[in-house]
């Protein structure tokens, strides 16, 4: 039965099979208390990553266009995923609830500024969509930078401040309130509910919807778009409806991972979500390869773990980080190390796949 | 083929995930017990290693620090992780309690500052120095608050840092304290400055520290005459803030930042010949240190800090004396606040009675209780002591710098 699936098919069976495995390992692993502290604190932010390279790796494998401003809408599902779930505090006292709901509103806010942006933004194409997408992830930033942002019993109290001089007084809070985002001090006193397996079941979720869409109708138009926009174009495909398709899918995805990072820190401010951020995704996705799912899990898994597990080189640690990044990326380019692994693969299957 | 390399690279990231506790494993039985999250003592693996670890075998107290020792705040981290040092170091020569310090790398982020915390929780860490910079306090303090382990940060100064958390102190004087005293300062000693504020608006610290100031100042009758933000992304560059100022007739600036864009701001002040009284907080420590910094532009300069290397005192005198010889440069405020931070811990564990043998937890409880009885003198500061919600008392001294040093104004 096995031999009747696509090809593509199998591949995912696979990638999904490899997740699974990974969970039930880290889990009893858990469970016998074998992981350390610092393995145990880096699975959510690590499940956040891979979503954002998978949702990433769609705008920019899949549909082929750099996107540099990912961390913004990262943001905009962390900020927003803060507040649903401080304000729901007071409605209900269930945690999984709660993380649901952050999520889920946090992808909807991402998925909505990702359409707004995107009406401008897919007219463009190639460096100049880059560089406005790098605008508009700053523009996020910044904006969220003035939001000060509280809640009580009447409800959720909301400020603009744009000139940066107003304070959290001056959202008249009432006595039982509570400021959940002050501004430049960012979110500060959330309530940490983020769990690992949250963040797998995100991962499973995000990874399904994404593969089903690159093998859908819609997939193969937004790919057809990519390897040659004129012939696509020519037989009938609407080439800005199915961009801004992969575009919202991803800014939603994106949201969502936010929501979930950002209830892991009982701080978070907005300057984390700079270029930096979408550069180090970027460097996932790119190291993983463009439109390979799998590689963007295995690259964000392992990249976001080299520099903590590199923390007995002190001084020396970033300076390793990026030698090796650097060494990486030479070496699965250079024809040698192909010629190389192109052996093992021989001698291993025979050749007998593909 | 792909299944192979995909099954190896599975399997990578596995190992890549168990090296990483691993490594560690050893000693990670030890606090395993406090953390709620690893509650279950069910395993008999780790039950055995926990015997073991629970206090260190050498009969030392494990210091944990953290600090950004890489990227833009690192003269901070370094300074305060370099004093912290010294003084571990003066403590062990003593003999009787001994000391292990491991300083880890932040980078000024709350993401990293958590993993740098898990990090030395695996390493057996009993008390913590630190994190550094409030960002990074904040959300290591939440994690060491559920886990109940010790911190005394030295320099990490929003009220935020110790807000609902009884075991997190600190060593500096919190950001309202800051903007309240810097303008309690002005209007006692130079009233009638027309005063213009230049801070970061998407910094916790330089908000934290101008909406204090502004609110004092306009209690103390003192004319704010302009205001002007910058943003991270905007730091190399103040010629439009500096061109404000100067129109609207400030002769006072106000900067409640750190160093770097603070030496910024002196290069383009001067170059355009804006010779207003420069007045910093502890964020504009630092500057005489940084490298590639024209020393010459910060004459005058004026800042509010606890700690003036030119004191007089015995105590001070040997920590600089100590410190020039070991890192070849004038320590700041952080390497004083990061040396009282381990004499503080030391004094307060003695005194309560802990042993290394302790659990971090139980070293938490006493600490707690006390710190709230001690009052220590040290180099930033005479009496200090601590009140039930984190916060130091002490008095907060201002110097000018004059000829590269700072001289008490």
């Amino acid at each position: 039965m096995i031999k009747n699936l696509k090809p593509h098919t199998k591949q995912n069976i696979i990638t999904f099979l490899g997740l699974a495995v990974v969970w039930i390992v880290v889990t009893v692993l858990r469970s016998q208390g074998a992981l350390g502290r610092s393995t145990l604190g880096l699975l959510v932010p690590i499940c956040c990553y891979v979503v954002m390279a998978i949702s990433l790796n769609l705008t920019v494998g899949i549909m082929g266009e750099l996107s540099l401003g990912h961390a913004g809408f990262m943001g905009i599902g962390a900020f927003t995923g803060i507040v649903v779930s401080q304000s729901l505090m007071r409605v209900t006292s269930s945690v999984p609830l709660r993380l649901l709901a952050a999520m889920l509103v946090g992808a909807l806010f991402a998925g909505i500024f990702g359409f707004l942006i995107g009406i401008p933004v897919l007219r463009l194409r190639g460096d100049y969509l880059a560089i406005v997408t790098l605008a508009f992830g700053e523009i996020i930033k910044e904006l969220i930078t003035c939001l000060l942002v509280g809640v009580d019993e009447n409800g959720l109290h909301m400020i603009f401040n744009y000139k940066g001089l107003k304070n959290v007084e001056d959202l008249n809070l009432s006595e039982a309130g509570q400021v959940i985002i002050k501004g430049a001090q960012g979110a500060t006193g959330t309530q940490t509910i983020a769990t690992f397996n949250a963040g797998m079941l995100l991962i499973f979720v995000t990874l399904f919807i994404i593969l089903h869409t690159i093998y859908s109708r819609t997939g193969r138009a937004i790919m057809a778009i990519r390897d040659n926009r004129i012939a696509a174009e020519s037989v009938g495909i609407d080439i800005t409806k199915h961009k801004m398709i992969a575009f919202v899918m991803s800014a939603a995805m994106a949201g969502s991972a936010g929501a979930l990072y950002g209830l892991n820190y009982s701080n978070l401010v907005a300057a984390k979500f700079d270029f930096n951020t979408s550069i180090l995704v970027l460097v996932f996705v790119v190291l993983g390869g463009l439109g390979n799912m799998r590689g963007s899990i295995i690259a964000a898994v392992l990249l976001y773990v080299l520099p903590e597990a590199l923390r007995g080189m002190h001084d020396y640690r970033m300076l390793i980080y990026a030698v090796i990044l650097i060494v990486v990326m030479l070496t699965t380019n250079s024809p040698a190390a192909k010629n190389f692994f192109g052996r093992f693969r021989f001698g291993k299957k025979g050749g007998a796949e593909e | 083929m792909k299944k192979a390399m995909s099954l190896m690279l599975a399997l990578a990231m596995v190992l890549a995930l168990a090296a990483c506790g691993g490594s560690t494993g050893g000693t990670s039985g030890g606090t395993q017990p406090a953390a709620p999250s690893t509650g279950t003592q069910t395993s008999t693996g780790t039950q055995s290693s926990s015997g073991g670890s629970e206090g260190s075998a050498s009969g030392a107290f494990k210091f944990g620090g953290s600090g950004p020792l890489t990227g833009d705040a690192a003269i901070y981290g370094k300074a305060a992780m370099n004093g912290a040092q010294i003084a571990v170091d003066e403590i062990n020569a003593k003999g009787g309690i001994q000391i292990e310090f491991n300083p880890q790398d932040d980078e000024a982020d709350g993401e990293k500052a958590v993993n740098a915390y898990n990090n030395l929780m695996d390493w057996g860490m009993q008390v913590m120095v630190g994190p550094v910079t409030t960002g990074s306090a904040i959300a290591a303090s939440a994690v060491a608050y559920n886990d109940r382990t010790f911190c005394l940060t030295p320099s990490a100064s929003s009220t935020d840092v110790t807000a609902n958390k009884d075991n997190m102190y600190q060593l500096c004087f919190t950001d309202p304290n800051q903007g309240t005293g810097s303008a309690d300062y002005i209007a006692e000693n130079m009233p009638g400055h027309k005063i213009a504020v230049i801070y970061r608006n998407d910094d916790a610290y330089s908000q934290g520290i101008r909406d204090t100031f502004v609110k004092e100042a306009a209690a103390k009758g003192l004319t704010v005459v302009y205001e002007g933000t910058f943003t991270k992304d905007t730091q190399t560059d103040f010629s439009v803030q500096l061109g404000k100022a100067q129109s609207e007739g400030a002769d006072l600036l106000f900067l409640p930042i750190y160093y770097q864009p603070a030496s910024v701001i002196l290069a383009q002040a001067k170059s355009m010949n804006y010779a207003p009284i420069f007045f910093g907080v502890d964020g504009m420590d630092g500057i005489l240190t940084m490298e590639g910094f024209d020393t010459s532009l910060a004459e005058g300069v004026m800042l509010l800090t606890p700690f003036a290397a030119d004191a007089g005192d015995d105590l001070t005198k040997n920590f600089v004396a100590e410190y020039q010889k070991r890192f070849n440069e004038t320590p700041n405020q952080f390497a004083a606040d990061g040396y009282d931070v381990v004499y503080v811990l030391y004094n307060a564990l003695t005194e309560s009675g802990c042993t290394p043998d302790m659990s971090a937890k139980d070293i938490c409880e006493k600490l707690i209780a006390q710190i709230q009885k001690t009052s220590y003198n040290g180099l930033t500061g005479q009496d200090m002591t601590w009140s039930a919600n984190g916060e130091v008392s002490k008095m907060p001294t201002a110097v000018v710098i004059q000829n590269g040093v700072y001289v008490s104004a």
